[in-house]
């Protein structure tokens, strides 16, 4: 088949309105980091397995390798780069990711935080279990999800204004 | 990793869906929730000309209690599922098995309607429908029909959907009031497709089975019901020797690739301790 027509689409990416020019077939995740620029999130596996592009789409965290640009026309989206705080500080999320060593190559590390944004939406105080299985979709090669887990606690903590414990190992 | 080029189409009824399926002929695919469909795109094992999206059509996400029935719209995701306080009162097999589908991404993007449709016998959900005793609703240029599960499913990726048609909803009996409940998957990891898995829903009686039926994921070509497992424990206290009679009878049914998941004999093995694990924790939790 011949190229196929280009579709004008438009959404809103971090409170901003955007729009573009794309293929059918491009990529939510190739809009994101090609056109708009926004290269935090990142491409690993692209065959929905890894969860390193994870987005925020409508309030459901999604892999934007699995979905074309065209199925977001009209979406409201956060990706890492609107994660921050207003005033450009780390949000509790990006401080627990800190404070607790939550990453080591950083991988996986955008993907993780939009996806524990969504979990703490949802569930503001979340189990070990509850947050395992609720990152169950995310990999990472390097911390063993220790870390990720304990920075998500204290995220969870610091929202609920409660004191953040550390397990014992 | 890119698809092969595509035009899009959007419509916004189940009628202007099937009309553009009928005018774009085989070289149109509907598309659901994408998470079968986009990634077998970009192995380029499939290369639709079209994708016409249903994800415009509003009346095709719903979850509703139609008497002694529950119906569920094609394009409810599995999170959706998985959020419904009727699902969990009326169907718990239902919630359990959403859980255990992919991982939390894919569950919400994911479509009931995409899982059982395509066909594929990886997917959780066909074996569950055949437990169930579940019928579907096709939509097509003739006017809707309804099929039951178990005449729907006729190879790998093989159905009775006719060019044209779309499967707009899923309509499952209400089981019993204290029936018992189980699907007992096993897999590799999180998000993994079943190496093998089995779904129980079952009444007790007086300690006995009284009514049992018996879906299989992932042994075969496609889902399979398990009939003449499902009679040897009926009738029975679910003792060590009917339950093995069930599960050499479930055995006998099963016919598995080999795959990264193991080769069939392992997994028809497997196969095996999923049924006889699910009758178990049916029974235990049936009143």
């Amino acid at each position: 088949m011949a190229q196929a027509k280009k579709t004008q689409i438009s959404m809103t990416v971090n409170g901003q309105p955007v729009e573009g020019l794309v293929e059918p077939r491009t990529l939510l995740i190739h809009f994101i980091r090609e056109n708009l620029q926004l290269t935090g999130s990142h491409i690993g596996c692209e065959t929905t397995h890894c969860g390193a592009c994870t987005i925020d789409m409508d309030g459901m965290s999604v892999k934007s390798c699995t979905v074309f640009a065209v199925q977001a026309e009209g979406a409201e989206i956060t990706t890492i780069e609107g994660i921050a705080n207003p005033d450009g500080t780390l949000s509790v999320l990006q401080e627990g990711f800190r404070q607790m060593h939550g990453l080591q190559c950083g991988f996986c590390t955008p993907g993780m935080i939009t996806r524990a944004h969504r979990l703490l939406q949802e569930n503001p105080n979340p189990s070990e279990e509850e947050i395992r299985f609720g990152i169950a979709g995310n990999l990472c090669r390097c911390t063993g999800y220790q870390n990720i887990v304990k920075a998500i606690q204290y995220a969870a903590a610091k929202i609920n204004g409660t004191e953040f414990k550390e397990a014992a190992e | 990793m890119i698809p092969g080029p595509f035009t899009y189409h959007r419509p916004e009824s189940v009628a202007d869906a099937v009309k553009l399926l009928i005018e774009l002929g085989d070289e149109a695919r509907p598309l659901a929730g994408g998470h079968s469909l986009i990634p077998m795109m970009k192995l380029r094992l499939a290369t639709p000309d079209h994708l016409v999206d249903l994800a415009g059509i509003g009346d095709l996400k719903r979850i509703v209690r139609d008497g002694d029935r529950i119906v569920i719209g094609a394009m409810t995701t599995q999170h959706e599922l998985l959020a419904s306080e009727t699902i969990a009162s009326c169907l718990p097999i239902l919630h359990e098995t959403a859980l255990l589908i992919a991982d939390p991404q894919v569950r919400y993007r994911g479509t009931v309607g995409g899982n059982v449709a395509n066909g594929d016998p990886g997917n959780d959900m066909p074996g569950l429908m055949l437990t169930l005793g579940a019928d579907y609703t096709l939509e097509g240029p003739n006017g809707n029909r309804t099929i039951a599960a178990h005449e729907f499913y006729q190879g790998a990726y093989f159905t009775a959907i006719e060019p044209g048609e779309i499967l707009t909803s899923v309509s499952i009996p209400v089981p019993p009031a204290g029936h018992g409940h189980a699907y007992e998957k096993l897999k590799r990891k999180i998000g993994d497709y079943a190496t093998a898995a089995a779904a129980v829903v079952l009444t007790m009686a007086g300690g006995k089975v009284a009514t049992c039926s018996i879906g299989l994921t992932n042994l075969s070509e496609t889902a399979l019901l398990a009939e003449d497992a499902a009679a040897a424990v009926i009738g029975t206290t679910l003792d060590d020797a009917s339950l093995k009679k069930a599960t050499e009878a479930a055995r006998a049914i099963m016919n598995p690739a080999g795959d990264g998941r193991g080769p069939p004999e392992y997994r028809k093995h497997v196969g095996g301790i999923m049924v006889e694990r699910a009758l178990r924790r049916a029974a235990a939790v049936a009143r």
